[in-house]
C-alpha cells in the first residue's frame, strides 16, 4: 500500500481555489439565466400559440433525453461551425442555461399548474390581462411551491459542471486533472476536489435556503429546504 | 321581474334572453330569461343542477353560451367583440371559495385591481382600500394574511376586493355555502348593507330567509330555465309544484 | 475528408449504443443491490447505522458522477489495483444509483402506511417476515414510477464513461469522428440515439406516475 500525501493538492491551494470560483461562476450564471429561460418556456408551453407550444414542449424533450456532455460538445461544435470563437467559459455557460433552462422549465410549469383555478378567475374578473396574472398572482405562489425542487436542481448543475472539463473550462475538475498528472497523485487529488464539491453542495443550499427566506416572506416548511 | 315597459325611469341593466348553454353533451341553461333593472336585488334559487351558478357565471363571461343574449350595462356579452375588460370593470363577482390570493395581504388583495387595472397610484389606492375594508368591518386586518382570517371574514375581504374596483352590478355565487353557519351572518349582514345602499346584485343562494328579507325578486330555475320568479311572496305561496317539493326540502 | 456516413460507422455507433445499454444494465443490477442495502439501512432500528448511511449518501450526492469515475480509473491504480475502463464506469455509476435509488427506495417504503406494519405485527410475523412479505411488495409498486424515471438518468449519464476511454456510444462517436471529422453531425446522431433510447422511458415513466396517481392507498 503505497503512503498517501495530501500535500501535493494543498500546495497547489491558489489553482484550486480559482478552479471552484469558475465553479461556482459556472453555476451561478446559469442557474439565473436558465430559471429566466425555464420560467418563459413554462409559460410558453402553456401559452394559447399552438407552434409556441410545441416548440417549447419539443426543446424540454430534448435537454431532457439527452446527456449533457453530448448537449455541451454540440454548442461547442455547433457554435464553432457558425464561425463564432468563443472562449470555454462562455459555451460552457451557454449549454449549462440551454441544459438547467429545460429542467426549470417543467419544474415551473408543474408550479404554474399548481395555482387553483378559483384563484385565476377571481384575477380575470377583476379585469388583469394574462399577463398581470402571471406576475402578480401566479409567478411568486408557484416559486414558494416548487423552489426546493428548483434549488435541488440548481444543485445538481453545480455537480454537472464538472463536465465542462471536457471543453477545456478550467472548472475544479479541469484543475484536479491538471494537478493529478502533474504530481502523479490522482487518489489523493480526486478525493480532495469530491470533498470540495459535497462541501460546495452543502454550501449552495445554504445560501438558497437563505433565498428563500429573504424573498418568501411568509415562512412555511422550512424544512423542506433542508 | 319588473317589466321595463311597464314602470318609466326603471332602466334595466342585466338582459338574459334565450339563453342556451352546453357542456359537451348535456344542456345546463335551455332558454334562460331574466331582466335585471338598476337597483334590483334577485335572488336566485334552485336544486343543484339546475343551472342557477352556471346561469351567474354566463353573465360575467366565465362561460360562453351556445345561443340567446345576455347584455349588461350595454356590453353585448354574447357577441364575439364585447370589450372583456369593460366588462370586467363593470361587474363584481363573489365567488363560492373566496379564492384570495393567500401570497398577498389582506391589504394587497383588494389594491391590486385598482392599481393594476385602473392604474390608480398606490397611495389613493391604499385608501380607497382601507374604506372598503371598513365598509366590510375588517379594517385592521389589514396588513394580514388570509390564512389568518377565520372563512366568514376571508369571504367579506373578498367582497371588498370586488367593491373596490366599484362595479355596477354585484353577483354572489354561493358565497355563504362554503362558511360554517355561525359565520354565514357576518357575510350576509355585508350584503344586506349593499342591498340597502342601493346595488344591483344578483345572488345565487340557499339562504331562503335571507332571500325573503332582502330580495326585490326571486328567480326558482329548475331544469335550466327560470320556472317561476316573483316577489318574495313566492316563497310563501308557490304556483308551481315544483317551487313547492323544493321549498318542503329546504326546509 | 467529410464524406457521407458509411454503413460500417452506423455499425459501430450501434455496437456503442449496446455498449451503453449494457452498462446502464450492470449499474442499475449492481446498483440496486446497493440501494436496497441503504435503504434498509436507512430504516434500521440503530442510531449508528442509519446515520452512517446517510454520510455515504450525502458523500456520493454532492460528488460529481465524473470525478466518481476518475477517482476509480485513476486514483485506485495508484494505490496498486489494476482497473479496466469498464470496471472503473461500473463501479461508479453503482456507486451513484446506489446512493439515489437507496434514498428513493427508503422513501418509497416509509411510504407503505403505518396501518400496514401495525397489521403485520399484529399477525406475530418476525421483522424479517413483515418486510419481506408485506411492506417490500408495497414499496416495489410505490417505487417503480420513480426508478423507472431514474433509469433515464443512469443511461444518460453512461455517457461519462467515455472520458474514461470506455467504448460505449460517445466514445465509439469520437471514434468514428477521427475518420470523417463532422463532430456536428456525429453528436447530433448521438444525441438523437440517445434520445430514442431514454424518450420511451420517459413517456412510460410518466404513465406510471399517473396511474399511481390514480390509485388510492388505504
Amino acid at each position: 500500500m503505497t503512503e498517501l500525501d495530501f500535500s501535493v493538492v494543498f500546495d497547489r491551494w491558489g489553482m484550486v481555489l480559482n478552479g471552484m470560483l469558475l465553479t461556482i461562476e459556472l453555476t451561478l450564471v446559469a442557474t439565473a439565466c436558465g430559471f429566466v429561460v425555464g420560467t418563459f418556456c413554462a409559460i410558453g408551453k402553456r401559452g394559447r400559440t399552438g407552434w409556441l407550444r410545441r416548440l417549447c414542449g419539443m426543446y424540454v424533450e430534448a435537454i431532457r433525453n439527452t446527456p449533457l456532455l453530448v448537449q455541451i460538445f454540440l454548442v461547442y461544435f455547433g457554435l464553432s461551425n457558425l464561425g463564432l470563437s468563443l472562449s470555454a467559459i462562455t459555451v460552457s455557460m451557454t449549454a449549462l442555461t440551454i441544459n438547467v433552462g429545460a429542467y426549470s422549465a417543467e419544474i415551473m410549469r408543474a408550479g404554474f399548474d399548481s395555482i387553483e383555478k378559483g384563484q385565476l378567475e377571481a384575477a380575470e374578473t377583476l379585469g388583469l390581462t394574462r399577463r398581470q396574472v402571471y406576475w402578480h398572482v401566479i409567478l411568486k405562489q408557484a416559486l414558494e411551491r416548487v423552489y426546493p425542487a428548483l434549488t435541488s436542481q440548481f444543485v445538481l448543475l453545480m455537480l454537472s459542471s464538472s463536465i465542462c472539463s471536457q471543453i477545456s473550462a478550467e472548472e475544479l475538475t479541469a484543475v484536479a486533472n491538471f494537478i493529478q498528472s502533474d504530481t502523479y497523485r490522482p487518489f489523493e487529488t480526486y478525493i480532495v476536489v469530491g470533498m470540495l464539491y459535497v462541501l460546495l453542495s452543502f454550501l449552495l443550499r445554504i445560501v438558497f435556503w437563505i433565498l428563500g427566506l429573504a424573498i418568501f416572506r411568509r415562512r412555511r416548511n422550512l424544512q423542506a429546504f433542508i | 321581474m319588473r317589466n321595463a315597459t311597464e314602470e318609466p325611469g326603471r332602466d334595466v341593466v342585466v338582459s338574459l334572453k334565450g339563453v342556451h348553454k352546453k357542456f359537451g353533451q348535456t344542456e345546463v341553461l335551455r332558454g334562460v330569461d331574466m331582466e335585471i333593472s338598476k337597483g334590483e336585488v334577485v335572488a336566485i334559487i334552485g336544486k343543484s343542477g339546475s343551472g342557477k351558478s352556471t346561469a351567474l357565471r354566463c353573465i360575467d363571461l366565465l362561460e360562453s353560451i351556445n345561443s340567446g343574449t345576455i347584455t349588461v350595462c350595454g356590453h353585448k356579452v354574447h357577441s364575439p367583440d364585447v370589450d372583456l375588460r369593460a366588462l370586467r370593470l363593470d361587474i363584481g363577482i363573489v365567488f363560492q371559495s373566496y379564492n384570495l390570493f393567500p401570497h398577498l395581504t389582506i391589504e394587497e388583495n383588494v389594491m391590486l385591481a385598482p392599481t393594476a387595472v385602473k392604474k390608480i397610484p398606490k397611495k389613493e389606492a391604499r385608501e380607497l382600500a382601507h374604506r372598503v375594508l371598513g365598509q366590510v368591518g375588517l379594517m385592521e386586518k389589514a396588513g394580514q394574511y388570509p390564512d389568518q382570517l377565520s372563512g366568514g371574514q376571508q369571504q367579506r375581504v373578498a367582497i371588498a376586493r370586488s367593491l373596490a374596483m366599484e362595479p355596477k352590478v354585484m353577483l354572489f355565487d354561493e358565497v355563504t355555502s362554503a362558511l360554517d353557519p355561525q359565520l354565514t351572518g357576518e357575510v350576509l349582514r355585508v350584503i344586506e348593507d349593499l342591498a340597502t345602499k342601493g346595488m344591483t346584485m344578483i345572488m345565487v343562494t340557499h339562504e331562503m330567509n335571507f332571500a325573503r328579507r332582502v330580495a326585490d325578486t326571486i328567480v326558482f330555475m329548475n331544469e335550466g330555465k327560470v320556472w317561476e320568479t316573483g316577489s318574495a311572496s313566492i316563497l310563501n305561496d308557490p304556483r308551481t309544484p315544483e317551487l313547492r317539493e323544493f321549498l318542503q326540502n329546504e326546509l | 475528408m467529410g464524406q457521407s456516413f458509411a454503413v460500417g460507422y452506423l455499425l459501430f455507433l450501434g455496437k456503442g449504443a449496446l455498449w451503453t445499454a449494457g452498462l446502464s444494465s450492470i449499474a442499475l443490477l449492481c446498483g440496486g443491490i446497493l440501494a436496497l442495502v441503504v435503504a434498509l439501512c436507512r430504516i434500521s432500528p440503530q442510531k449508528w447505522v442509519r446515520l452512517v448511511m446517510a454520510l455515504y449518501i450525502q458523500l456520493i450526492q454532492g460528488t460529481p458522477v465524473l470525478v466518481l469515475m476518475f477517482l476509480m480509473y485513476f486514483g485506485l491504480p495508484s494505490l496498486g489495483w489494476s482497473v479496466s475502463p469498464l470496471l472503473a464506469a461500473s463501479v461508479s455509476l453503482s456507486l451513484y444509483v446506489s446512493a439515489y435509488l437507496g434514498e428513493s427506495w427508503r422513501a418509497a417504503i416509509q411510504a407503505v402506511p403505518r396501518a400496514q406494519w401495525e397489521a403485520a405485527e399484529c399477525l406475530a410475523l418476525s421483522r424479517t417476515q413483515r418486510m419481506t412479505k408485506v411492506i417490500l411488495p408495497q414499496a416495489v409498486r410505490i417505487a417503480t414510477p420513480p426508478t423507472v424515471g431514474f433509469m433515464v438518468q443512469i443511461i444518460k449519464n453512461t455517457s461519462l464513461a467515455s472520458v474514461v476511454g470506455f467504448i460505449e456510444l460517445v466514445r465509439a462517436g469520437q471514434i468514428v469522428n477521427n475518420t470523417i471529422f463532422q463532430p456536428f453531425l456525429i453528436y447530433l446522431l448521438i444525441a438523437m440515439l440517445y434520445f430514442s433510447m431514454c424518450y420511451p422511458l420517459s413517456i412510460f415513466s410518466r404513465k406510471l406516475e399517473a396511474k399511481a396517481g390514480e390509485k388510492s392507498y388505504a
